[in-house]
Parts: structure tokens; C-alpha cells; sequence
């Protein structure tokens, strides 16, 4: 179920009455204005809008990266918008897989190196962590690149690390901010075909942000950023209008 | 352990960085390490001086003589505990430039009250025994290779002619790099031979039943003299040797402008190549928080980044300093604590790491307080 009106409860994803506001200078940016959402687990949904229309800002108050201006995150139950700092930092390790346009490895290291970094802050010891790391590589297709370096893959093979990254301690929601904007639509395909995967196969939570229609239309719901509120839409821009639960 | 590996590529990201950093470092140590071993050696024996020691002077000069008279006097002076004497004879052997400390000292009470020259019975017995004999030093021996059982003729310089002297024994010291090249002779062999200053010692070294007597003795000492024709100026055998040191000029605070120089430049070297090298990782440092590195363990990193360069640099710039000072003194014999003590390079080694921690912390606090949303953004 996914509801815009902030009517649910119990939703794995909970969002009530959320304000972000920038300050640039004397200047006041209202990204966000009274957003309410409520996502079941399992949903995949899409987040569409214009350029600066608040989809990143949406996805990082969703994530605990940021924290809004007014309002709350519940997220699996926790209120994270009141949690701060160190606490928040290892509930994001525990419960968010998060996938960046520009896949952002680290350089140094490699596709297994990379993939293992968020299980460093972990108490597993080498061996598991090897196990963990080699089966999120093989899920994404990569384990003949394990001691590749970033510079030695291809963009899509970049972020199919990124995405093993992401899954590699096993969360249950995954924050994709437009993963497929710089690859081509080959590439961008396989990448989408994982993260169908994840949501269709593993049961994961995703949310997706995209300009792209054809990637909107892998999501269960496509939601529509607006002046601050989301609308839901069909994958090609229309919008479903009246209806207040927007999804069975 | 498994961050080391991090720590690790991260410094060797920019290699050529990374050493030229490491190499400021190697150079101020050693540089440290090389003014230390100066210092060391020019404050003479001011650290291996004993404080329940107390020498007595001539008041108006360290080379005018005391009368032998005194012995008696100051034996009785209260806490007094042990007693003796030496000249500075100032003799060389064969060579002018052979020079190196050699004094008539009191048989008996000499070795008594120098208690650390540790000599066995029967070399002992043999220098008390024999009025030309001598005790050598290790250094001394080695320099000139002399055995027990030698026959070292001295020339003097102040008492002139050649003062064949025998070698009875050769001390040795528990702490190993204390030793100094010197020589003892018997005091009535000087005595019988030279031609003035006669019933005269060049100073006398007093033992204190405890060193909390110390200024209490060297006060009834000075009193005991007062308005006599030999005045009295007793000190404590450190200020001793540092009178001796500051005659060349105020070391100490030579080394202090130079290390704090050394030390500032060093701040501003590696604090510039930490930021630089922290700012171009943000992005990355921002990935790293996204996936649950807490603020602290990002501040821990770029701080470990920061101390280890310090470590190693400083680390082989002092063992550089040691392994040039191994040689030991240079001139031959003018600076006989030519050495870089343990407790030197300890402190060294915590002053690279203090700037090693001073040059991270800012940008490693920069890295810790970085929202990764703007870092993000940067991308
Ligand atoms: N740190 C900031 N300071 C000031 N303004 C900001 C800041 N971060 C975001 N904004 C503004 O907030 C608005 C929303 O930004 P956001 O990045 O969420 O948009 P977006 O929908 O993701 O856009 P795009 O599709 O281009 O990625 C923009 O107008 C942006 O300029
Ligand atoms: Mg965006």
C-alpha cells in the first residue's frame, strides 16, 4: 500500500507533514511542503519531477543523510529524524542500501574492497565477510571483476559494484537516485533488471528516482514531485488524479 | 586492524605526497636528533651527575686551588658522609692534540665516593698500591690501546716534564653510554713532583648523607671559609657540569628557537598536505559516512593517515641521528658525551607525533564535521 494523504499506519516508510527548507543568504527555498507518505514493504516506487524539484532532497530525509526542517521519518519503526550522529550513522549502515548516480567507489580500492567497506563496521570476522561480499558481487553478475579497480570497469560495471555495495549487509530498503542517468540504455537496462530483482526476488524496499519514464515503469508506483507535495502519475507523466489511496 | 589496509592505500594514493611529507619529517628528526646529541655533549656530565654530590670551589675561579687543609675541616661539617679531591692536571700523552681530562686524585676516597666507575679488588689494590699507577676509561684504553700493565708517559702542561704513570686498571659503569675518556692518578705522585702550587687540590667533592641535606652542607661549607684567604663556592655537582656548559653560550635556548622553528614548519608542511589530501577525497570521505562510518571513526582515520607519516618519518630521521652519533665524539676527545640518549629520541619521537596529531587534527576535524549532503552535492 502507498498512500499520499497521511492516512496510513504502520508503514514501513512513514513520512508525516515534512518541511525542508534551504537558506541561501536571506533567501528561503521551500523544497519540501506538509509531504506525507506511507510505503508498505516490498513497494517499488519511482520518484519523478522536474530538475531542483526536491527528489534528492525526498530520497536523503528518507535515508537519515539530512534531517527535515519540520516533521517526521519513521522509518521500519524508528523515529529517525530525532536520531543524531553516531546513532544515525549505524542505523543507516543497518537498514538503508543507498545507489548514486556516479556510482562514487572508492578508487583505491577494489570491487571486492569496495563492496566490503560498509561490513568493516561490522563484528564479522574475514571469512564471512568474504562469504557476504562474493555473494552480493555474484548477484549483480560481477564475480570475474572482484579484483578489478574501479577505473578498470565499465560505468555499468561500476554500478553493479555500487550495488553490491549497497545490499551487501543485507537492508531492507534501497535508495536509488537516478542509477541509470549516466549510462547508456543497454546498461541502464541491466542495472534497472537488478534493482527489479532486488525489489521483485529479495522483498526489498525501493525507492527510485528517475527522469526517465521506461525505468518508471519497472516501479509498482510512480509518484510525482510537485511544489513540495507528491502526486502519483503513470509512468509516462499522467496524472491519476482523486484518489487519495493512490495503490491498492 | 582491518581499517589499517585503508590507512594504508590512502597514503599511498599520492605517493610522491606522501614522502615528501615523511621527509620533512625525516629531516627535523634528524636535525633534532643531531642538535640533541650537541646539546648533550656540550652540557658535559650535567645529566649523569649525582645530586648527593656537592663540589667546592674557589670562589673566585675554577682554576685557582683550594688548600689541602680543608679536607679536615669539611669532614667535619655535619651530613658530611664521604670525602675527596682532584687537581686537573692537564697533561697529554705524546701528542699535544692527544688531549683528553686527566686528574690527581685521592686514592683511597676517590674511587669510594665515585662509586659508579666500578673497579675490581685487585685493580683496586694495584692503583693504591703503586704510586704511579693510573685508572684509565673504556674510551681512553680504546683510543689509545692501552692494557693493564702499560707504562703511559704524560707529558704536563702545567707542571712540566713527563710523568711516566702505570695502568692499573680500567672502570667500567652500569649505564653504558655515560663514558667519558679521562684518567686518574695518585695525588702524592703529583704532589712530590710539581713545582708550585704545592699542598693545594683543585677542588673537592663532597658527599651528602642525603640529598635533602644538599643545600643545608653547601651553606655550612661556604660559611665555614668565609673571609679566609681560600673562599669557598660549593654547588651541587649538576650545576657543576652546567657551569661548565653555559660558558659556551645558552645552549638550551639555541635548540628550543630551532626545534620551535623546525617544529612550526613542520605543522604548516604536513597541515597543508593533510587538507589537500583530505579535500580531495571528499566525495569519498561523504560515501564512507553514507554507509554508516561514524564522524569519530572518520576523524580516527585521517588522524591514524596523519600520525603514521609523522611515526615513520620521524621515526627514521631519529634513528639516522643515532646511527650517525654511533661514532661517537668526533674532535677525539673534546666532547667526551658525544652521544643521542634514549630519552632524547623518546622525546623526539613525541614531538614528531605531537605534530603529526597537531597538522591533522584541523583538516581531520573538517572531514568529521563534512554534511554529506553538500559533499554529496559536490560530486
Ligand atoms: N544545501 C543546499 N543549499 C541550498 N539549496 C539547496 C541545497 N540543497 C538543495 N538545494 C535546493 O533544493 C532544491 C531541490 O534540490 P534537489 O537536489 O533535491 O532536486 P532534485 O529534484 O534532486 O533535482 P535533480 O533532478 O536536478 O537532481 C533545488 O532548488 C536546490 O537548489
Ligand atoms: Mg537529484
Amino acid at each position: 500500500m502507498v498512500r499520499v494523504d497521511g492516512k496510513g499506519s504502520g508503514a514501513v516508510v512513514e513520512l508525516r507533514n515534512l518541511d525542508k527548507k534551504y537558506y541561501r543568504g536571506e533567501e528561503e527555498i521551500d523544497v519540501l511542503r506538509g509531504l506525507n507518505l506511507d510505503v508498505d514493504a516490498g513497494e517499488f516506487i519511482a520518484f519523478m519531477g522536474p530538475s531542483g524539484s526536491g527528489k534528492t532532497t525526498l530520497l536523503n530525509l528518507i535515508g537519515g543523510l539530512d534531517t527535515p526542517t519540520a516533521g517526521t521519518v519513521r522509518v521500519n519503526g524508528d523515529e529517525i529524524s530525532a536520531l543524531s550522529g553516531r546513532k544515525l550513522a549505524a542505523w543507516r549502515a543497518r537498514n538503508i542500501g543507498f545507489i548514486f548516480q556516479m556510482y562514487n567507489l572508492i578508487p583505491v580500492l577494489t570491487a571486492f574492497q569496495n563492496v566490503q567497506l560498509p561490513l568493516l563496521l561490522t563484528g564479522l570476522g574475514r571469512a564471512e565477510r568474504r562469504k557476504h561480499v562474493e555473494a552480493a558481487l555474484g548477484l549483480v553478475g560481477l564475480s570475474d571483476r572482484m579484483n578489478h579497480y574501479p577505473r578498470q570497469l565499465s560505468g555499468g560495471q561500476e554500478q553493479r559494484a555500487a550495488i553490491a555495495r549497497a545490499i551487501v549487509t543485507d537492508p531492507k530498503i534501497l535508495l536509488c537516485d537516478e542509477p541509470t542517468g549516466d549510462l547508456d540504455r543497454a546498461a541502464g537496462d541491466e542495472i534497472l533488471d537488478i534493482i527489479s530483482r532486488l525489489s521483485k526476488e529479495y522483498g526489498k524496499t525501493v525507492f527510485l528516482v528517475t527522469h526517465d519514464p521506461m525505468a518508471a515503469k519497472r516501479a509498482s508506483t510512480v509518484l510525482h514531485l510537485d511544489k513540495g507535495t507528491l502526486l502519483e502519475c503513470t509512468a509516462d507523466g499522467q496524472l491519476v488524479c482523486g484518489t487519495e489511496e493512490v495503490r491498492r | 586492524m582491518k581499517f589499517l589496509h585503508l590507512i594504508s592505500v590512502n597514503l599511498r594514493r599520492k605517493k610522491l605526497r606522501t614522502l615528501l611529507t615523511a621527509g620533512s619529517f625525516m629531516v627535523a628528526l634528524l636535525l633534532y636528533g643531531l642538535l640533541m646529541t650537541i646539546k648533550v655533549a656540550l652540557s658535559g656530565g650535567v645529566d649523569v651527575a649525582g645530586a648527593d654530590r656537592l663540589v667546592v670551589l674557589n670562589r673566585v675561579s675554577l682554576i685557582m686551588p683550594l688548600p689541602i687543609s680543608y679536607k679536615e675541616q669539611i669532614q667535619r661539617i655535619p651530613h658530611v658522609a664521604d670525602l675527596t679531591f682532584a687537581t686537573w692536571f692537564g697533561g697529554y700523552y705524546q701528542d699535544m692534540k692527544n688531549f683528553f681530562p686527566n686528574y690527581a686524585v685521592d686514592p683511597e676516597s676517590y674511587p669510594r665516593v665515585y662509586s659508579e666507575y666500578l673497579l675490581s679488588e685487585e685493580e683496586l689494590a694495584a692503583f693504591r698500591a703503586d704510586r704511579q699507577g693510573c685508572i684509565v676509561s673504556p674510551p681512553l684504553a680504546e683510543r689509545f690501546g692501552f692494557k693493564v700493565g702499560d707504562r703511559i708517559p704524560l707529558e704536563g702542561t702545567i707542571w712540566q716534564g713527563t710523568w711516566e704513570l702505570n695502568a692499573r686498571g680500567i672502570y667500567e659503569v652500569s649505564r653504558g653510554e655515560m663514558l667519558t675518556s679521562e684518567m686518574w692518578f695518585q695525588y702524592d705522585y703529583m704532589e712530590e713532583r710539581r713545582q708550585f702550587f704545592k699542598g693545594t687540590v683543585g677542588w673537592y667533592v663532597v658527599k651528602v648523607d642525603d640529598p635533602a641535606n644538599a643545600m643545608e652542607v653547601a651553606t655550612a661549607i661556604d660559611t665555614r671559609f668565609r673571609n679566609s684567604p681560600f673562599e669557598t663556592k660549593t654547588d651541587t655537582e649538576k650545576a657543576f657540569a652546567a657551569g661548565f656548559a653555559n660558558q659556551i653560550g645558552n645552549i638550551r635556548l639555541l635548540i628550543l628557537s630551532i626545534g620551535s622553528v623546525v617544529f612550526f614548519t613542520l605543522l604548516l608542511v604536513t597541515g597543508n598536505s593533510v587538507a589537500i589530501s583530505v579535500r580531495e577525497r571528499t566525495g569519498e570521505l561523504a560515501v564512507m559516512k553514507t554507509v554508516g562510518f561514524s564522524d569519530a571513526s572518520i576523524l580516527t582515520l585521517v588522524m591514524a593517515e596523519s600520525l603514521v607519516v609523522s611515526a615513520v618519518g620521524g621515526g627514521i630521521g631519529l634513528l639516522l641521528a643515532k646511527f650517525f652519533t654511533l661514532g661517537g665524539d668526533p674532535t677525539g676527545g673534546m666532547l667526551p658525551y658525544f652521544y643521542l640518549p634514549g630519552r632524547s629520541m623518546l622525546a623526539g619521537f613525541g614531538v614528531a607525533l605531537a605534530a603529526g596529531a597537531g597538522a591533522g587534527i584541523i583538516p581531520a576535524v573538517g572531514a568529521m564535521r563534512l554534511k554529506i549532503v553538500d559533499a554529496l552535492r559536490r560530486v
